[in-house]
């Protein structure tokens, strides 16, 4: 239980909860069922990319390509689906190929170059957009199939609110939630995922107690590119149009959602409750400052500010701890 | 009984070495750096292939194909300097980790985990908290928990590389009852150490390496402080006390330094060509006092005289400008720029006595100034331009000197100076140590090692829970009386 109240994690709910009060006390609105339902089918997108980028994080590594890979998945994805028609199945699958192999190319490049994560993958970012873009042209797509429109429209249960309109669990966020089981069950209960902890944590005991690096990383940078894989067919079912370039510039919104999380960039540390609780900070920031009618400028200021006070919250805590640590007992 | 033995011949780092552990024997291996030890231990562990034509042979079997899975199986475990710990998990984890990937488990059963990491507990009788995280526990506690982790295997032989580098005296002591107790259940130890008087304590046998070559194994009776170091280096070194007559000059005095959390009611002289050791247990407050008279943590309340002048240290400049000097413990992380030359590392205190008119600096001077210190402290270096990382412990421990010594301060002061360094470069740093002292430089050494202070300084002061309790005259007292000291103190 104390070592409950002085996690991070803890730190982040108050945070939230502080910041719903005051939202709703501006804007009774902000805090209903349907406000709420409407945020975790539309913060979907960033929820399922922010697994991915944990479990990079918490490996040691950094991946900055994952908004090209879910791009490029979307786009091809979306190409053959208008083509040749198939099914949301065929659909997931499509881009689930398309996002690990592209998150593979990343893990081979790491490892057998040994070059950093940061640069492999912003070289990476770089190459998936500029051939999405050479050849798409740049076109948008915008004639999707029906069935692709519909499955949007599925809801495990349906609710009806005082002026008649439906609203309900849709099953995007349904998917969202079974892939944060499974990162759970990964992470928690596979060997595997304590490796990707003990990667991170020290690489070259990882080693030594006779973990393989090599698959380590190909299983991380594929996870990634799975995610980004389906996080890209999330995108086109909310938006309903591909566009090769609509996701551009997201990646640190993802990243800082992570890292508001609790996860360090130095590898070994981050849990996927402190992901969630991180998604869950960006989305209500966002929704509730247009809620209270602040200018969407001040969005990046506050998503900016949160980060700071938060991550030197977290880094103080660490500071202290140490420095009890350390101190002489007098008599 | 069996006999585990291994014999290679022909290593690169190692000449036609023979080497055998006997079932349950506790096996120093000594050398100074660069001996091979290392080499020969990566050897056994299968980490590194020996050259050909070497034989390795495991109760009397011979193995021609010998890699690190062949030597987990067979019981040999490591446990490195650095420990190889991850500092992110918890202890349940570290030390059940390996044994569940060895067993080729793909899912995680989080009770057995305990339940191993309990079992190999008890082994040494060990109580840890399993589910702190690794990096929450004291470096003592981590060591157990890297010795939990090799019992997990069906272990015969433990190789400990250096364990008690950063161990006070009573951890020290405890580490050697796990051995103890190891062997009394057959488990042999081989025991890496610089510090000889652990060698004798602990050991039965003693194999000494030098460049390479096996000078030979002793049953440890045979052997005494002298012998052992004569026979590692190859020289006659002759430990001689260090006496000061009584000056008059007094470069620093503290009256009355406290600050909460750190140490209390300080006061203590320092004259000009005093070597003053102040000793005591890890977290008796002894570096934190060093870092206070050198800016970093200043002092909550008494004062500080330079020469006679009550002066402010409340920063490094501070304290710089007032000629002194400070050479931290832990020479890697606070005292080196690891990837810049040696150079560059030697120079970076005195850059402003470089600068040439234009407040450039000036390349000849530099150049000069870095030959210089080189020469001095005799530094082995291909040249000033290799990175500091490439160097051995010693070399580096001789540029984070050559670093402060360059900045000609009035007072030096020098927290474990020869911390995980062989007796050879031990003696040369103390030599030059002794050097500066006679120059008439007032000097503080701040080691845990009795024998260290006690041959090297004039004075010794011993400090407990951050208060000074013994002062002693090393010309009228012996390393017994000062150990007792710290000993009932503890």
């Amino acid at each position: 239980m104390k070592r409950l109240l002085a996690s991070y994690e803890t730190f982040v709910f108050l945070v939230i909860v502080l910041l719903c009060i005051i939202i709703t006390w501006v804007n009774p609105n902000f805090l209903t069922l349907e406000n709420l339902f409407d945020l975790l089918k539309s913060y979907s997108f960033v929820g399922i990319l922010a697994i991915g980028v944990l479990f990079v994080l918490i490996s040691g590594g950094i991946d900055i390509s994952f908004t090209a890979v879910a791009t490029v998945a979307m786009y091809v994805m979306a190409v053959i689906i208008v083509r040749y028609g198939g099914n949301m199945l065929t659909a997931f699958l499509i881009a689930s190929v398309i996002g690990i192999i592209l998150g593979m190319v990343n893990a081979v490049i790491i490892y057998f170059f040994n070059i950093h994560s940061i640069i492999t993958t912003i070289a990476t970012l770089n190459i998936y957009y500029g051939l999405l873009t050479v050849f798409s042209g740049g076109k948008w797509i915008y004639a999707l199939p029906t069935w692709f429109r519909e499955f949007t429209e599925i809801r495990v249960f349906t609710l009806t609110n005082a002026n008649g309109i439906e609203y309900g669990l849709s099953i995007i966020t349904v998917i969202w939630f079974a892939l944060l089981a499974l990162a759970w069950l990964i992470l928690r209960y596979t060997m595997i995922g304590r490796g990707i902890y003990a990667m991170g944590g020290n690489p070259t005991s990882a080693r030594r107690v006779g973990f393989d690096v090599l698959r380590l990383q190909l299983f991380v940078y594929s996870f990634m590119g799975w995610m980004a894989g389906i996080a890209g067919v999330i995108l086109a079912l909310l938006v309903q149009t591909v566009a090769p370039n609509s996701i551009v510039g997201k990646e640190l919104d993802v990243l800082a959602a992570v890292i508001l999380g609790g996860a360090s960039l130095t590898g070994g540390v981050g849990s996927l409750w402190g992901t969630m609780l991180g998604v869950a900070l960006i989305a209500i920031m966002g929704n509730g400052l247009t809620m209270m009618r602040v200018p969407a400028f001040w969005y990046n200021v506050f998503i900016g500010l949160t980060i700071v006070i938060s991550v030197s919250a977290n880094a103080y805590r660490h500071k202290r701890k140490k420095k009890r640590a350390i101190a002489v007992e007098i008599e | 009984m069996k006999n585990i033995s291994k014999r290679y011949v022909g290593v690169q780092a190692l000449d036609a070495v023979d080497f055998e552990v006997h079932k349950g024997e506790i096996h120093c291996l000594v050398g100074e750096n660069g001996s091979g030890k290392s080499t020969l231990i990566k050897i056994i562990s299968g980490v590194v292939r020996p050259d050909d034509g070497s034989r390795i042979e495991i109760d009397g079997e011979r193995f021609h194909d010998w890699h690190a899975i062949d030597a987990i199986h067979k019981g040999i475990e490591v446990i490195y300097q650095d420990l190889s710990l991850f500092p992110n998990l918890t202890v349940a984890e570290n030390i059940a980790l390996s044994q569940t990937i060895a067993q080729g488990h793909k899912f995680i059963n989080w009770g057995e985990m305990r339940r191993i990491a309990r079992k190999a507990m008890g082994r040494i009788g060990a109580d840890l908290p399993l589910d702190e995280l690794v990096e929450d526990i004291p470096l003592a506690d981590q060591q157990l928990v890297a010795i939990c982790r090799a019992l997990t295997h069906n272990v015969r032989l433990v190789i400990m590389d250096e364990p008690t580098t950063a161990l006070t005296r009573k951890e020290v002591e405890a580490l050697f009852a796990v051995v103890k107790d190891l062997q009394s259940k057959g488990i042999a130890t081989m025991f890496v150490s610089h510090k000889l008087d652990e060698v004798f304590q602990i050991a039965e046998r003693v194999t000494i390496l030098r460049d390479g070559e096996k000078v030979g194994t002793f049953a440890s009776q045979e052997l005494d402080d002298e012998k052992l170091t004569m026979l590692m280096t190859g020289k006659k070194l002759a430990y001689t006390r260090y006496t000061v007559e009584e000056q008059e000059n007094i470069l620093l005095e503290a009256r009355d330094l406290s600050k909460s959390g750190n140490f209390k009611e300080i006061s203590f002289r320092l004259h000009a060509g005093e070597i003053l050791g102040i000793t005591g247990l890890l977290g008796s407050g002894r570096t934190e006092l060093a870092l206070s008279l050198f800016g970093l943590n200043p002092a909550e309340s008494g004062e500080v005289l330079i020469q006679g002048q009550p002066v402010k240290i409340g920063s490094v400049q501070d304290a710089v400008k007032l000629g002194i000097g400070y050479v931290p413990e832990n020479r890697l992380v606070q005292g080196l720029i690891m990837q810049q030359s040696v150079g560059k590392n030697i120079v970076v205190t005195i850059l402003q006595k470089l600068l040439n008119g234009l407040g450039m600096i000036d390349a000849d001077k530099m150049e000069d100034s870095v030959a210089r210190w080189i020469e001095e402290l005799s530094i082995k270096v291909p040249s000033a331009d290799s990175p500091v990382q490439t160097l051995s412990g010693g070399n580096q421990q001789r540029v984070v000197l050559a670093k402060w010594i360059a900045t000609e301060p009035k007072i030096l002061i020098l927290d474990g100076p020869t911390v995980g360094i062989d007796v050879a470069a031990k003696s040369a740093i103390h030599d030059i140590i002794r050097g500066l002292a006679g120059q008439g430089m007032g000097i503080i050494v701040i080691s845990d090692e009795i024998p260290e202070v006690f041959h090297n300084c004039n004075r010794i002061i011993v400090m407990h829970k951050g208060k000074f309790i013994a002062e002693f005259d090393t010309a009228q007292t012996t390393e017994d009386a000062i150990q007792d000291c710290i000993n009932r103190a503890g």
